[in-house]
């Protein structure tokens, strides 16, 4: 309860401030809308259906990209932590797929999957895989050495070390990269939509920007985007709290 | 595995003991001075069912050599043997020995319980006519309900046995951080005996208890093996609770670790808490002080005058 307090205030006191600069400074709103303009706009979106139509497609290519680069990292990650081998062969190309600009390779598996939902969803889990990777391979082999042998004496296969040791006894870390990733997934999706895409908020954005000089409704979608990003965050500390038992 | 088949295994013969074999064993580990030898040219025979106690200077590589019987650990000299023939060496986690840690080593995430019904999840269908096996080791019914239950049930009612015999009965939904470090011992036991391996290794696993239950320890403990010989090896820093546990004494060397002497303790048992008084129990008691005196490092004993 304390906590939701907070927040409202928190947010309640950034809105008069964003208040107050719009006044004080007499800024057109199609430059820095009101709190109050932006807040119509977003009614008038809601009520004609624009805002979920937009809304839906990129909330879609978000969870579907955070779960296969979440997956897929968790694996690969598991996989680097366990084994030098796999992670000489592999960190080369995965630290060059993370340093060139997700950007530039957007348009690129746009062309290769064919434009549609699936180049989205991959650009989206390509953005998200390597924090949660490095934090996964870092957790795997923070693993206990005194348990890790004690799992030895007892006759636990590396599986079973694996899964019922290395892995749960990474989950902090794990969690760590998930937070970093969920946020970085909503940025992976509207980057795959400014690649080429018909509909989602990040074409929403370009819309109002260069099409309709919308500010108010552009400042809609940001707003969107960012409660996308919050909510997203809150579901997985809420799970990393129920998970994670912290000795 | 069918519940015909298990009752098969079960009637099978297990050995109640098993004797150990150390043949000229060195182990070095590496570091950045360059190789540490822990032990050197060791050799100790540990007859089966025997009840031998470890006692000997800080560092002399008794938690190593526990480790080396364990197969923790492979030596880079000389050789160990766990009974007799073929597969005669030891292998980690093959259910021949259970180990008890000097720290206890605890699954943090995981219950009491949970922790002290680990080695039976990973070993189940091997483990579960071998505790069935020998019906005095634990309650009458639980072997029963070993043939009558899921594999998980089977496991935490045979932990709960193994709580309630080392005095956790109600720490079982507890983790191991709202553990006392004696309490966090003791679960440690449990998790070593559930398996009911033919040979127990104990690291100093009564350290953390207070002097009064560590006595009562060594007293379940010698109940415990006196119904059942296995073949137990503790390693311990009193010189009494080596009086009043073992069948014989071995004195380790400061390292390298060896065999400096091996003192055979004839003394009737059950024997009580304390043997003040007894002059047999007196005169070992001398004699391993002044073996380990004589091992003793001069940098670890300033004190004494040479």
């Amino acid at each position: 309860m304390r906590r939701l307090a907070t927040a409202l205030i928190s947010l309640a006191a950034f809105l008069v401030a964003w208040k107050v600069l719009t006044v004080v400074t007499g800024t057109p709103d199609y430059i820095l809308p009101a709190p109050e303009v932006v807040g119509e706009r977003a009614l008038r979106a809601i009520g004609s259906g624009l805002l979920w139509e937009h809304t839906s497609v990129t909330l879609t290519e978000i969870l579907l990209g955070l779960a296969v680069g979440a997956a897929t990292a968790i694996a690969v990650g598991t996989a680097l932590g366990k084994s030098v081998v796999v992670e000489r062969v592999l960190s080369p190309y995965i630290v060059a797929a993370q340093s060139v600009p997700i950007l530039a390779l957007a348009p690129l598996l746009d062309i290769w999957f064919g434009g549609g939902l699936l180049a989205r969803v991959l650009i989206c889990a390509l953005i998200v895989f390597f924090p949660i990777a490095i934090a996964t391979m870092v957790g795997i082999r923070a693993a206990d050495p005194l348990l890790v042998e004690m799992f030895r004496s007892l006759g636990a296969t590396p599986g079973q070390r694996t899964t019922r040791l290395e892995i749960p006894s990474a989950l902090p870390v794990i969690f760590g990269g998930l937070r970093v990733g969920v946020t970085l997934a909503v940025i992976g999706a509207v980057v795959a939509e400014w690649a080429g895409a018909s509909s989602g908020l990040g074409v929403l954005i370009n819309i109002a920007d260069q099409g309709l000089f919308d500010t108010p409704l552009m400042f809609v979608a940001l707003a969107t985007l960012a409660i996308i990003g919050i909510g997203l965050h809150g579901l997985v500390v809420s799970v990393e709290r129920r998970l994670v038992v912290h000795p | 595995m069918t519940v015909e088949a298990m009752i098969q295994a079960s009637r099978a013969p297990m050995p109640v003991g098993l004797p150990v074999r150390l043949d000229e064993v060195s182990v070095r580990f590496p570091s950045a001075a360059g190789p540490l030898e822990a032990l050197r040219g060791l050799t100790l025979d540990i007859p089966a069912g025997s009840l031998t106690v470890i006692i000997g200077p800080n560092g002399c590589g008794k938690s190593t050599l526990l480790r080396l019987i364990a197969g923790l650990l492979q030596p880079a000299e000389g050789s160990v043997q766990i009974g007799e023939g073929v597969g005669a060496e030891p292998r980690a986690g093959d259910g021949r020995v259970g180990l008890a840690f000097q720290q206890p080593r605890l699954v943090p995430w995981l219950t009491i319980l949970d922790n002290v019904a680990l080695p039976l999840t990973f070993k189940l269908v091997s483990h579960a006519p071998l505790v069935a096996a020998r019906p005095g080791s634990l309650p009458a019914d639980v072997g029963m309900k070993l043939l009558r239950r899921t594999p998980a049930d089977v496991a935490r009612t045979l932990a709960q046995a193994a709580l309630d015999r080392v005095g956790l009965t109600d720490a079982a939904k507890l983790r191991p951080s709202e553990l006392s470090g004696g309490m966090a011992q003791r679960a440690g036991i449990a998790r070593a005996l559930i398996t009911d391996p033919p040979i127990l290794l104990l690291d100093e696993p009564f350290s953390a208890l207070d002097a009064l239950t560590r006595e009562g320890f060594d007293g379940e403990l010698q109940r415990l093996w006196m119904d059942r010989p296995q073949t137990v090896v503790l390693v311990t820093h009193s010189v009494s609770e080596a009086v009043r546990m073992a069948d014989r004494i071995v004195v380790m060397t400061a390292r390298p670790g060896a065999v400096a002497r091996v003192i055979p303790v004839d003394l009737p048992r059950p024997r009580p808490a304390t043997l003040t008084g007894d002059q047999t129990a007196a005169g070992i008691d001398a004699a391993t002080r002044a073996a380990l005196a004589e091992v003793h490092p001069p940098e670890l004993t300033p004190w004494v005058d040479r």
